[in-house]
C-alpha cells in the first residue's frame, strides 16, 4: 500500500461499557483523531467519540433522484421518441405503465451507490490493514490515539487508559 | 410489563458466541453433512443435465400446450421467489421495526434468499425457450433499430424486478457478512484461510468512525428492501393480474401475492432452522424454541391472510355476475383440477390451525411436518392459479388439460437439488449466524448484563 500508516499508542478492554467512557474521556480531553475498535457497533460509542452522523444518506438520496429521473427519461425516450411502436393502442408515453421500471431503477441506483459510499468513506478495500489485537473483532475492545493527535504522551496515555480499566496498553508502530 | 426472555441461552460470553459461530467453517464437515451434500449434489447434477436435454430440445419436452401456454416453469419461479420473501422481510423488515430477535435468524434466512432467487431466476430464462438470446431481455443500443423493449409489458416489469431483487438482496447480504468474515481472518490459524476471509473481509477493522457508517449503510439498506420486497411479489403477481383471464384478472392479487409469498418463505425457514439445529448442536442456544415459536406464529397470521384470500376470490367470482368468472372458480374447485385445489387449501389452511395451541407451535417435529405441509400447499397455490384459470377460459374448443411430463418433475425436484447445494455449501463457508449483529443482543433478557447505568435499550 502506497498510503502511509500511523503509529500510536492503544488501550485494550474486555468490558463495552468501560470502553465507552475512556472513549468519553478521551474526547473530553481534547483528542479528536483517535479511533474505537470494536467486535460490533456500540449503543453510545458515536456521542462518545464525537462522531458525526454519517453523511451516506444525502448520497442514497441523490442516486435515488438519479435513478428516478434517469429511470423516467430512459422509459419516455425509448417508447415515445426514439422509436415509438404502437402496442395495443396504449400511448407512447405510458407513464402509469413505466412507474415499476422507475421506481426499480430508483432503488437499485440508491443501494448501489449508498454500498460505494461506504467503501469510499471506510477507505475499503484495504489489503491486509494492520491490527492492534487479533480479539479485537471477537471479544476485547480497543482505544488507538496516533501519534500526531494534540497531547500525545505514550506514559499519560498508559497511566490514563489503565485508570479507564485497560486490561492491556501497548505502543502500536503502525494502524 | 412483559419480562423479556433471553435471546441467547447458556450464559454466553462474546468469547463464546466467537467460538459457537466459527466453528462450523474452522472445522471438518460431519458425516451427516457429508451425505446431505452427496446427495444434493448428485440431484444438481441430474437437474442440470435435465436443463440441457430442455435446452438442445425446448420447451415442448415439458408440459405446455395451447391452452396451457405457462406450466412448471413458471408455477415453480413463483414459488422460489416466494420463498426468498421472507428472508427479506426478517433481515429488513424485523430490522426497521426493532425486533431484536430476528440478528439469530436473519443471516440465513437472508442466505435462503439469496438462494431462491437464484434458483427462480433460471425459470423465466429457460421459459423463454431460447435461453440463449434472453440477452434481448434487457433494453441496450442495438442494430436493429434500435429496437427497445416493450417498457408497458408486465413481463418486463419482472425483467426489472427480480433482477434488482437479486443485486440488492445479495449487496445487502453481503455487507452484513464484512464484520464477520475479518472475525475469521482474525482467528485464522492458517495461511489459507486468512488469505481468503481476508480478501472477503475487504480489510474491515471495525473502528467506531467506520461502524458509524456501517450502521447507517445497514439501516438505509433496510429502509430500500423494504418497499422493494413488496414490489417484487406485486409485480410477480401482475404477470397474472394484468391480463385479463378470468381467475387472473382480480385486483386482491398484489396483496395475497405477498402474504403467501411470506408465508412459504417463514415456512421454508423453519424446515431448514429445524434441519441446522440438529446439523449445528450449539446453534440450539441462538436459534431458540423462541425464535421457532415467533416464526410459527407469523405462519399462523399469513396463513390465515391467505386463506381469506382464498375465501374473498370466491366471494367476488359470485358477486361479480360474470359468467366466465364464476364458472372459473367453480371449474377450480370442482372441475378436473380440484385436487389440487384442495390440496392447497388442507395444506395452506387447516394444517397451520394447528398453531393456536401453544405446545405444538414451540414442538420441533411439529413445525417441521407443518412447514413441508405449507411448502407442499404454497407449490399448489401457484399451480392453481395457473393452470386452472388457463385451462379452461372463455371458449369450450379451446379447452384442454396439461400435459404434466416426466421433465415437469424433473425440473421440479432437480431445483432443490441446487438451491439444496448452495445451502449446504453456505452453512460450511459463511458463518450462519451474524456474529456482529448477535452480540449487541446479547443482554436481553439477562440480569447480569443489563448495563448499571444510562442504557436506554
Amino acid at each position: 500500500m502506497a498510503k502511509k500508516r500511523i503509529g500510536g499508542y492503544a488501550g485494550i478492554w474486555t468490558d463495552e461499557h468501560l470502553v465507552v467512557e475512556a472513549a468519553r474521556k478521551v474526547h473530553s480531553m481534547g483528542f479528536s483523531k483517535f479511533d474505537a475498535i470494536s467486535p460490533y457497533p456500540i449503543h453510545g460509542m458515536e456521542e462518545a467519540c464525537g462522531i458525526k452522523r454519517s453523511m451516506i444518506p444525502y448520497v442514497t438520496f441523490g442516486a435515488g433522484t438519479f435513478g428516478l429521473l434517469g429511470g423516467l427519461w430512459f422509459t419516455w425516450w425509448t417508447s415515445a421518441v426514439n422509436w415509438p411502436i404502437n402496442v395495443g393502442g396504449k400511448p407512447f408515453f405510458s407513464l402509469p405503465a413505466f412507474i415499476p421500471i422507475i421506481f426499480e431503477l430508483t432503488i437499485l441506483f440508491a443501494a448501489l451507490s449508498s454500498v460505494g459510499a461506504l467503501f469510499v468513506l471506510c477507505k475499503l478495500p484495504q489489503v491486509d490493514p494492520p491490527v492492534i489485537d487479533p480479539d479485537l473483532t471477537s471479544h476485547k475492545f480497543a482505544i488507538f490515539i496516533p501519534e500526531n493527535d494534540m497531547g500525545y504522551d505514550e506514559t499519560k496515555l498508559d497511566q490514563l487508559f489503565k485508570s479507564m480499566g485497560a486490561i492491556e496498553t501497548k505502543k502500536v508502530a503502525e494502524f | 410489563m412483559l419480562k423479556r426472555n433471553q435471546l441467547i441461552l447458556g450464559n454466553k460470553t462474546l468469547a463464546d458466541i466467537t467460538e459457537d459461530i466459527c466453528k462450523p467453517v474452522e472445522t471438518l464437515p460431519s458425516k451427516g453433512w457429508v451425505a446431505l451434500f452427496l446427495s444434493a449434489k448428485t440431484l444438481l447434477i441430474f437437474y442440470v443435465i435435465i436443463l440441457g436435454i430442455i435446452i438442445a430440445n425446448g420447451m415442448g419436452l415439458l408440459g405446455v400446450n395451447h391452452p396451457n401456454g405457462w406450466g412448471t416453469m413458471i408455477i415453480t419461479f413463483v414459488f422460489w421467489i416466494g420463498i426468498g420473501h421472507a428472508g427479506t422481510l426478517i433481515s429488513a423488515i424485523l430490522f426497521l421495526f426493532r425486533q431484536k430477535w430476528r440478528t439469530s435468524v436473519a443471516r440465513t434466512a437472508e442466505a435462503m434468499t439469496v438462494f431462491a432467487v437464484m434458483t427462480a431466476g433460471l425459470f423465466p430464462l429457460l421459459h423463454t425457450g431460447r435461453p440463449w438470446l434472453d440477452f434481448w431481455l434487457f433494453p441496450y443500443p442495438n442494430q436493429r433499430g434500435p429496437l427497445w423493449v416493450n417498457f408497458r409489458s408486465p413481463l418486463l416489469w419482472d425483467v426489472f424486478a427480480v433482477s434488482t431483487y437479486a443485486t440488492v438482496s445479495i449487496v445487502f447480504w453481503y455487507i452484513g457478512l464484512v464484520p464477520d468474515f475479518a472475525t475469521i481472518k482474525d482467528r485464522a490459524k492458517n495461511k489459507f484461510r486468512r488469505l481468503a476471509y481476508g480478501a472477503l473481509s475487504l480489510g474491515w477493522r471495525g473502528t467506531a468512525r467506520n461502524w458509524s457508517h456501517y450502521e447507517m449503510l445497514y439501516l438505509i439498506l433496510a429502509g430500500l428492501s423494504t418497499p422493494l420486497v413488496l414490489s417484487v411479489h406485486t409485480i410477480v403477481s401482475f404477470d397474472f393480474a394484468v391480463a385479463s383471464l378470468p381467475g387472473w384478472h382480480t385486483t386482491i392479487f398484489p396483496p395475497y401475492f405477498v402474504a403467501g409469498a411470506i408465508f412459504s418463505g417463514f415456512a421454508m425457514v423453519v424446515t431448514l432452522m429445524t434441519l441446522v439445529r440438529i446439523g449445528i448442536p450449539q446453534f440450539k442456544d441462538y436459534i431458540t424454541i423462541d425464535h421457532m415459536e415467533v416464526m410459527n406464529k407469523i405462519i399462523m397470521a399469513t396463513g390465515l391472510m391467505v386463506g381469506y384470500a382464498y375465501a374473498s376470490e370466491f366471494f367476488i367470482a359470485w358477486y361479480s355476475g360474470n359468467q366466465y368468472e364464476r364458472f372459473v372458480f367453480i371449474n377450480r374447485a370442482f372441475g378436473p383440477y380440484g385436487w389440487s385445489y384442495w390440496i392447497m387449501v388442507t395444506c395452506n389452511v387447516i394444517i397451520p390451525q394447528l398453531f393456536w395451541f401453544k405446545a405444538l407451535r414451540r414442538s420441533i417435529p411439529v413445525m417441521f411436518v407443518v412447514s413441508i405441509f405449507v411448502n407442499i400447499g404454497m407449490w399448489f397455490e401457484r399451480y392453481v392459479i395457473t393452470i386452472t384459470s388457463l385451462h379452461r377460459d372463455f371458449l369450450p374448443s379451446n379447452w384442454g388439460q396439461y400435459a404434466w411430463s416426466f421433465f415437469d418433475s424433473a425440473v421440479l425436484l432437480g431445483s432443490f437439488g441446487m438451491f439444496l447445494t448452495l445451502f449446504l455449501l453456505y452453512l460450511r463457508l459463511f458463518p450462519a449466524v451474524s456474529i456482529a449483529e448477535v452480540k449487541p443482543v446479547l443482554h436481553v433478557g439477562r440480569k447480569d448484563l443489563e448495563p448499571s447505568s444510562g442504557g436506554h435499550h
